[in-house]
């Protein structure tokens, strides 16, 4: 439990997907300019993200993963190659059932995220949180852990950046770094600061 | 048309820059640049898959049904860059690991679905592939610099030669350590932004609000 903590921890602060990993960057910096919409993504995020890192991983342990398909009869069939078109595939499918899910069952929500959804198929964060898991070999639970910690890091992420930008449009800034040069340098502060929980074990 | 080729090549290089003034495919601009070496073959693996998927794309551009066609992109990029990983892995096994998971995210990387959405579907393969070309050149362009900066003052080396001695090998220089890590990413890209808009003024955005000049009040 202490060691599941310790990763939630170390995905949100220590190794945020966002400002230590650049992953989502195009979505981060384009949807950061009002709190609202970004909020809603972050939120959309945490969700997609918590849904597509499990169900990748059990489509990695028992079926890409070498020797997993044991249990059908064939030990030395490896499947690792597939993985990346697997993943992807698996990902747009979980955002659209997700999208036609909200719609059907909770309209709110999805009035307030549906404009999102596509985005997140493309958003980089969401393929790199599988491709991290499967590259440190985490288990169900791990996975299951990873998937919202690294949603929420980058939620957290995205909110505190709009949260500045939109006190950024009162400055005076030179005109060449007018947009979005600024935001690039604010994100770098950002970073900076996240960087000070580095280090941080339970 | 030698004209419109040069003019589809150099293009994305300065003028309509895919990173600085699209901005597409940031994440792994910034994530590959701590060496010239991973920097480099990120930006050939991404010029090869961007000209392949613009070159394919286009020749089947009038048989997609525009309802599939995200995910009939989605399945040739990513069929492509399967291909890229496993010669990585098979050639450069030391590079494939130190590029770890930036590889596979040339899938989800905004140039290559953006420029096969708005150049492959409606023009044909040569000037597609032209077009992938410049692209990923105005891509590699950004990530040599940054990596060039990076390698040479983090670390003084250059693809792993050293350049500069340094002081804890009793030369005399002393290695910003920052530059090694993630931030210092972020000051180079917003920096060069700076220099090239300032260099080419056309490209500046307008602020949201303008700040007036104070005028004294008359009663």
């Amino acid at each position: 439990m202490e060691a599941l903590f310790n990763l939630f921890i170390s995905a949100v602060f220590v190794e945020n997907l966002a400002l230590s990993f650049f992953l989502g960057m195009c979505t981060f910096l384009a949807i950061s300019k009002q709190i609202g919409a970004a909020f809603g993504l972050g939120v959309a995020v945490v969700a997609v993200q918590t849904l597509t890192v499990p169900v990748n991983h059990l489509i990695y342990y028992w079926l890409l993963r070498d020797g997993a398909l044991a249990w059908a009869g064939l030990p030395e069939v490896n499947l690792n190659f597939l993985g990346l078109i697997v993943y992807i595939g698996v990902i747009a499918a979980l955002v659209q059932i997700l999208e036609m899910f909200l719609d059907k069952y909770v309209p709110a929500l999805y009035n307030a995220l549906g404009v999102y959804m596509p985005l997140i198929t493309v958003n980089c964060a969401i393929l790199g949180g599988t491709l991290f898991m499967v590259e440190r070999d985490y288990n169900f639970a791990e996975s299951v852990t990873y998937g919202i910690g690294s949603g929420v890091g980058w939620a957290l992420a995205i909110t505190a950046l709009a949260g500045i930008r939109e006190k950024l449009k009162y400055a005076d800034i030179p005109a060449g770094l007018q947009g979005l040069g600024i935001t690039f340098i604010a994100t770098g502060l950002m970073s900076l600061g996240f960087m000070a929980f580095s280090g941080i074990q339970l | 048309m030698a004209n419109e080729t040069r003019k589809l090549v150099t293009g994305p290089v300065a003028d309509n820059n895919p990173i600085i003034l699209q901005v597409l495919g940031i994440c792994s601009a910034l994530a590959v640049t701590t060496k010239m070496s991973t920097a480099l073959t990120m930006c050939i693996a991404l010029t090869a898959v961007l000209c392949c998927s613009n070159v394919l794309i286009s020749v089947i551009r009038n048989h997609i049904p525009s309802s599939i066609r995200i995910i009939v992109q989605m399945t040739i990029v990513a069929s492509l860059v399967i291909l890229v990983d496993q010669l990585l892995k098979a050639f450069a096994f030391g590079l494939s690991k130190e590029l770890s998971v930036f590889v596979g995210l040339i899938i989800t990387n905004c140039i290559v679905l953006g420029r096969a959405e708005a150049f492959a579907l409606k023009n044909p393969p040569l000037p597609s592939f032209w077009d992938g070309l410049g692209n990923g050149l105005g891509y590699s362009a950004i990530l040599l610099v940054v990596g060039f900066i990076r390698e040479l003052f983090g670390s003084g080396s250059l693809f792993g030669v050293q350049i500069l001695s340094l002081a804890k090998d009793g030369g005399w220089y002393v290695p910003n350590g920052m530059l090694l890590l993630p931030p210092s990413a972020f000051f180079l890209i917003g920096l060069i932004i700076w220099a090239v808009r300032s260099w080419k003024p056309a490209q500046v955005e307008k602020p949201d609000f303008q700040i007036q000049t104070h005028r004294a009040e008359v009663s």
